[in-house]
């Protein structure tokens, strides 16, 4: 087992060193960006959106039943809700869910190119296949990645919001007081830190699953879930390590 | 010429190439010619660098092609089509924009130039009105035929053709077959095609290596193949009833 480990470790890293190569045409590789900034980024806005909106309406509620002295202030509701929202939520759970959706989108692409021989095709024509089918990608969600979390922020604070007043918990006023409460911008910072590591986790992960598929259909499937659960794993281990270290 | 030299290839414990030296000649449909399992695919593979070899040569026009790091390898296989097996045409792109990628990637043509060599090569292959058609909508014929215009699209001096008419009715296969000579005569390519297919054999076959167990067990042309004494040619070549009433 530590053997396999060690083995998919080094592929990998070979793998991206082959990615981080220098692009054949450069112009080639600026249309790819912005065709995989809709493919993985835009077609995610739905959902990160609709998730967002009810979670932050969520953990509005459940502060403010969990607030059950007068000695808290109910401007808490709302801090309560940013924090929770920018530091974990936003930044980790929506990059889990961005590494299901994405993560198995990036796999399956690749792994059925892998098995229909369309990589094969690309390397014949004298083209890096790594550098063209996942480079564009990376750069495409380290970019779009963290406009998707700035808007699930937002979004899940909205939602907050809502439920606060339509559930009648908390007034408008005391819940945007909290939310614009003991500010910090470095919060912000270290959310935005974390997707974009959470990015580059998701695709290069998922990319290097699909780019070695053997075998057929079902090898896809396998490698779309691989990549799916392997990089959720690394979203896991490495938030904890860029916790430490950016917040200790 | 494309030249392989004392070719070792195996996979974990199991041997699949053992020794093959096979020159490929310029002009020619080259066939390597076998029974499903006998290594012509990886063979092939090895021919263009897509497996490593473990031991032996592979050479361009004297070029030490196998010994070559990848960036080096690029520049030899911008000289290289290759047809696959299913095709491998790119799903995104519709059958003008594969034969155009190669074009994009590595030439500075406008687009006018692109689309107008783009159209040269689908008139060549007799498919001049499938421009704007995704690979999903071709037929299994018409995909392997846009596959053949998009490997001539750069002008290549080798072309590999994977077992270009498999899946294909014989009337279709033919007009593969004709296709793939006609343009290596025309052009002066290095055509190397994996076929086992008795048709090609007969039809296109100015050169041909049996493979049989990972080894070259015989080596000539469409003249001899049917005139061999080698038993295990023979029972690939007459395997069916019709072929041995025709000997």
């Amino acid at each position: 087992m530590i053997r396999s480990f060690l083995f998919h470790i080094g592929r990998y890293i070979m793998l991206m060193r082959q990615v981080f190569k220098r692009p054949e045409k450069q112009s080639i590789y600026i249309r790819q960006i912005m065709v995989e900034v809709e493919n993985l980024g835009l077609d995610s806005v739905g959902i990160v959106a609709f998730i967002s909106t009810f979670m932050g309406a969520v953990v509005c509620i459940q502060m403010a039943f969990n607030i059950d002295t007068p000695f808290i202030p109910l401007y808490t509701i709302g801090f309560v809700t940013r924090q929770s929202v920018v530091l974990e939520f936003s930044p980790t759970i929506i990059s889990l869910i961005l590494a299901g959706k994405v993560g198995s989108r990036v796999a399956s692409e690749l792994g059925t190119m892998r098995v229909t021989e369309q990589i094969d095709a690309i390397e014949i024509i004298g083209i890096n296949p790594a550098t063209y089918l996942i480079f564009p990608k990376i750069i495409a969600a380290v970019l779009i990645n963290p406009i998707l979390i700035i808007m699930s922020m937002v979004m899940a604070v909205t939602g907050g919001w809502l439920a606060g007043i339509f559930t009648g918990l908390v007034a408008s006023s005391e819940y945007v007081y909290g939310i614009k409460a003991f500010f910090e911008t470095y919060d912000i910072f270290y959310a935005l830190v974390k997707t974009v590591v959470f990015a580059f986790l998701i695709v290069s992960i998922s990319g290097y699953h699909g780019f070695y598929t053997k075998g057929g259909a079902l090898e896809v499937g396998e490698s779309s879930t691989k990549g799916v659960v392997h990089s959720s794993i690394a979203i896991i281990v490495f938030n904890l390590i860029l916790t430490q270290l950016l917040l200790s | 010429m494309i030249e392989a030299k004392n070719i070792f290839k195996s996979f974990g414990d199991h041997l699949v190439l053992n020794d093959v030296s096979c020159r490929f000649e310029e002009g020619k449909c080259n066939l390597i010619i076998g029974q499903s399992g006998s290594g012509k695919t990886v063979l092939m593979k090895c021919l263009v660098g897509l497996f490593e070899i473990d031991k032996g040569k592979v050479e361009y026009d004297g070029r030490a092609f196998s010994k070559m790091s990848f960036d080096e390898m690029k520049v030899i296989r911008q000289e290289i089509g290759m047809t696959f097996q299913g095709g491998a045409l790119f799903d995104s792109m519709t059958v003008e924009e594969n034969i155009m990628f190669p074009l994009s990637m590595f030439t500075d043509q406008t687009l006018e130039e692109k689309l107008e060599r783009a159209n040269f090569c689908l008139s060549r292959v007799n498919l001049p009105n499938a421009n704007k058609l995704f690979p999903a909508e071709l037929s299994g014929g018409m995909k392997k035929r846009v596959a053949i215009a998009r490997a001539i699209a750069m002008n290549p001096k080798y072309l590999f053709c994977d077992e270009p008419n498999s899946g294909l009715d014989p009337h279709t296969a033919n007009v593969i077959d004709n296709l793939i000579s006609e343009i290596t005569q025309e052009y002066n390519i290095t055509t190397v095609i994996n076929t086992h297919d008795m048709n090609s054999v007969i039809e296109i076959g100015d050169k041909i290596a049996f493979v049989h167990k990972g080894q070259l067990w015989w080596e000539g042309n469409k003249d001899t193949v049917l005139r061999s004494d080698n038993p295990e040619l023979n029972e690939f070549v007459f395997a069916t009833e019709l072929t041995r009433k025709l000997k």
